[in-house]
């Protein structure tokens, strides 16, 4: 992103928001998409000759193109390395083919692209918008070409961005909603791969060598393990180009291994980290869904009465609007590969704290017992179907959908029978659902903030 | 709703012909409330937004934050609707809302599917004369706005450091005080201090209505009319120009507050479009901004983060669409193994560069081209389109400056870049505020298994 349009984006971030809303639906559908015509969406989707899946929507309508590849190469890979992958990935752009990290960095400039790369647990990915113009759009395809194929993994570029990981690192010990996320995860997932934060540890971080980066890059950077998606002015054909240009040299590869099982906790379990900060930071939650999970649907609806929709969900009525105990209160699940977490979550001035903590284990268990009423469910369809356009109204929202279609293998439908699978959604299965999955007797239980020990 | 806004259409016989992609449409309803309407076709969705020239830098001291608390209990209804209804029949809707105060305005927004479009306005037109602010309502929307200054201030030292540093560089102008308030402002304010606050600012003559989507420039017009044209508009007193004070040399400040990592942010004072006589300067400084920060080719990262490795992180910041003087904002963050002295020193060697020899073609070449490209990228998002135009309106500036800002940025020369760097990077208009970090407790991890008997929360 450049700076000037980072200008709006800082003023938006120095104003405050009413609500974080739509924190939980956000989270659980993780992409907010966007529409097209009465037909939905039209996705094409074939596989290169080496065996990557490509997905692609034509969008005529701006003169631009973005372009997304994501491997199966996420922190759920990094083995007893944890930070492996991701620094992987954040060394594919210093460095690569013939120019270094100053020269790559200056050629996406020349030409207006905006380059990106990040890692999260289940997926690793790079992206690029560039404008559709010949000359741009040429530059910094083979710009992205050599990112992909030739990276380096210089010594020296290596040894800076450990140091700069590390100081990541710092930066998440003064920010009790980091603390409070990464105990959350390790203390719900153990042994899982899950478990450890993506961006590593003080000690994997510091001991990565060079040879572990490239021997992460050869096995997962493969074609088997890649999906493209393309949204913007480029037609079928040219599409097709830029994917052969892009991944056709990358060995064909095998997809990465299907991840372990994870455990549920066997018991409710707490966590209580000492932080100096104001307010206690509170999670609340067990393992949730995967992102192909049968209940999708239903606990996905279920979730926006109970905490996943902001104002009129049940518990920021009741921590927030009755109470006034916490700026934001939400839940969400978060669906992944594997099952991903089940959260409630707020933050409160820590004499509340406790408070605030029994409401929200209320709410849950009235939640469970009573299940959400005829009025709530017909409400909780009419927003997340009567948004349904909203979903797909940009390019940016597309390519968010089409790569997380692709990643999870969903079917193509998806989107076109999205507002079909919400309106089948029963009181009697919500209610089932919830009390098969979520355990109020058994959640995990963290908190962050002065004098939680005590 | 939705029938009455198809039958609008229909009845006045509007003829649908698409003018240019891109452009607004101005109109003004009789009681003085300006209407933007911009065309897109892309997707069957609309962003309808509300602005109001009021925010933190309108408030008199003792009700810091005054603005922002309005904003929240804008949710707390008026006679005809109750507290919550509003964001229940947007959700009921299909809708999305929102809204956002800053320094020089508050917003309030709705996405929603194009054919939903009089709801939003309805509501909206409702709340912005008939607020009723219940004093139960407020009692707990203050404590909520409390718990968002924590969470967003007093828990986070770099936002802390932020505060103060703007304290300490503004002294005469309103952008002294935080947008949400000073703590002990938020505690002693009352519901009865929001009432002529509201009573003062929202009126149609203060508000500008902001449309972008799948829509037609007359019928959003005629609509506009029917919902918000009956509003009564608010006799406005011209507002204070309250211009910083001049200042007379440097300022340093200390921040100490529980952190791990040190923080240094050094500020200039600028001009900005509004208070510039020369009009060129607040693009050089756009362009000087960019030069230095702000993509990865830019000269701060390379030097100071890749090649010297002196910073973690260093950053720029302007923005030259506020109302009052602004500060050229330079944030950076150590690398391991360096103070904050070496990395000032770093910055000011850069700075000095800057002075004193042009920055190359290709340098401005790159900014110009990332100019270009990005005009077309914010195409891709309505909301983003309708912010710009709201907020040029709100501060004084009007839309029509969005259209010029390419050509100028384009036309800026290599001198003139050094020109403002000279002028204007000195050190008896630089305030430094550095973040001292003190210990974080130790942050012992104490795990429990519960038991039936003492689990949280259970039912008695």
């Amino acid at each position: 992103m450049t700076r000037m349009q980072k200008t709006f984006v800082i003023l938006v971030v120095a104003v405050l928001v009413v609500g974080l809303m739509f924190v939980g639906s956000r989270k659980t559908e993780k992409t907010q998409q966007a529409p097209v015509s009465q037909n939905g969406l039209q996705i094409e989707t074939w596989k290169t000759g080496n065996g990557a899946r490509v997905m692609y929507v034509h969008a005529p309508q701006l003169p631009m193109v973005d372009v997304r590849i994501v491997f199966d190469a996420g922190s759920a890979r990094d083995g007893d390395t944890p930070g492996l992958a991701s620094l992987t990935n954040s060394m594919l752009d210093q460095g690569a083919g013939e120019w270094d990290t100053n020269a790559l960095a200056e050629r996406f400039d020349s030409v207006g692209a905006s380059f990106g790369s990040s890692t999260a647990r289940d997926m690793a990915m790079v992206q690029l918008r560039s404008l559709t113009d010949a000359a741009l759009l040429d530059k910094a395809m083979d710009t992205l070409v050599a990112i992909l194929q030739q990276p380096h993994f210089k010594e020296s570029e290596l040894q800076r961005l450990r140091k700069q990981t590390l100081i990541a690192l710092k930066n998440q010990q003064q920010s009790p909603s980091t603390i409070a996320s990464k105990a959350f995860f390790k203390a719900l997932y153990g042994d899982h791969p899950y478990a450890t934060p993506t961006i590593g540890t003080r000690e994997s971080v510091s001991r990565l060598q060079r040879q572990d980066l490239l021997a992460f890059y050869k096995r997962y950077y493969v074609a088997e393990n890649a999906v493209v998606a393309i949204v913007g002015d480029v037609d079928k054909a040219q599409a097709h180009q830029l994917v052969e240009k892009l991944l056709g040299k990358l060995p064909k590869g095998k997809h990465a291994e299907a991840l372990p099982a994870a455990t549920p906790l066997a018991q409710a379990e707490r966590k209580l980290l000492a932080h100096p900060s104001s307010q206690t930071h509170i999670l609340v939650g067990q393992l949730g869904m995967k992102r192909n999970d049968a209940d999708y649907f239903t606990l996905y609806v279920g979730n926006h009465i109970l905490g996943g929709s902001g104002f009129g969900s049940r518990i920021m009525e009741e921590i927030r609007e009755k109470r006034g105990l916490a700026y934001s209160s939400y839940s969400y699940f978060s669906p992944m590969r594997v099952e991903g977490p089940f959260v409630m979550g707020l933050q409160t001035r820590n004499d509340k704290r406790d408070e605030a903590l029994a409401l929200l284990d209320q709410t849950l268990r009235k939640f469970i017992e009573e299940g959400p009423t005829a009025e709530e469910l017909e409400h909780a369809k009419k927003n997340i179907t009567g948004g349904f356009p909203l979903r797909i109204d940009s390019n940016r929202d597309i390519v968010d959908y089409i790569a997380m279609i692709g990643f999870y293998d969903l079917p193509l439908d998806y989107l076109n029978t999205f507002n079909q699978k919400v309106n089948a959604v029963t009181i009697e299965q919500i209610k089932d659902a919830f009390a098969r999955r979520i355990h109020p007797d058994r959640m995990l239980t963290v908190m962050v903030g002065k004098g939680v020990e005590e | 709703m939705m029938r009455k806004f198809l039958l609008l259409f229909g009845s006045l016989g509007l003829i649908l012909s698409s003018p240019a992609f891109a452009q607004v449409h101005e109109f003004m309803l009789d009681n003085g409330m300006k209407v933007l309407v911009k065309e897109d076709h892309r997707a069957p969705v609309v962003v309808s937004q509300v602005w109001y020239k009021v925010g933190s830098s309108y408030e008199p001291n003792g009700i810091t934050g005054i603005s922002h608390v309005l904003e929240h209990m804008m949710f707390k209804g008026t006679d005809k609707h109750g507290p919550g209804e509003f964001s229940r029949i947007i959700a009921e809707n299909g809708g999305r809302e929102n809204a956002f105060t800053g320094r020089d305005y508050t917003a309030y927004f709705q996405q929603l599917e194009k054919s939903r479009l009089a709801v939003s306005f309805e509501l909206e037109a409702d709340r912005m004369r008939n607020l009723t602010l219940p004093p139960e309502e407020f009692d707990k929307e203050v404590k909520v706005v409390m718990e968002e200054r924590r969470l967003r201030t007093e828990d986070k030292p770099r936002a802390l450091t932020m505060e103060q540093f703007n304290a300490a560089a503004y002294v005469s102008s309103p952008y002294h005080n935080p947008v949400i308030g000073w703590m002990n402002d938020l505690q002693n304010l009352r519901v009865d201090d929001l009432r002529p606050w509201y009573a003062r600012w929202y009126a149609p003559n203060n508000a500008t209505l902001v449309v972008v989507g799948d829509v037609e420039p007359q019928a959003v017009l005629q609509l506009a009319r029917q919902y918000f044209g009956p509003l009564k508009p608010s006799e406005l007193k011209p507002v204070k120009p309250r211009r910083e004070m001049a200042q007379h040399g440097l300022r340093q400040i200390k921040v100490k507050a529980p952190a791990k990592l040190p923080y240094l942010l050094m500020g200039y004072k600028v001009p900005v479009l509004r208070t510039a006589t020369e009009e060129w300067e607040p693009y050089a400084l756009e362009v000087l901004a960019s030069i230095l920060s702000g993509s990865d080719s830019s000269r701060f990262p390379r030097e100071l983060v890749r090649e010297q490795q002196i910073a973690a992180g260093v950053d720029v910041g302007y923005g030259l669409y506020s109302r009052q003087a602004e500060l050229f904002v330079i944030d950076a963050t150590p690398a391991e193994g360096h103070t904050l002295e070496e990395v000032q020193q770093a910055i000011e060697v850069q700075l000095e560069r800057v002075k004193t020899e042009p920055v190359s073609d290709d340098e401005l070449a790159r900014i110009k081209a990332q100019v270009v490209a990005g005009k077309v990228y914010e195409l891709d998002s309505l909301f983003y389109q309708a912010m710009q135009i709201g907020m040029l309106e709100t501060v004084g500036l009007g839309w029509r400056k969005l259209d010029e800002y390419v050509d100028r940025v384009r036309a800026i020369t290599a001198e003139q870049v050094k020109a403002v760097a000279n002028k204007y990077l000195i050190e008896d208009s630089l305030t430094i505020a550095v973040l001292e970090p003190q210990p974080l407790a130790a942050s012992k991890a104490v795990t429990k298994p519960l038991t039936k008997n003492n689990k949280q929360g259970s039912k008695k």
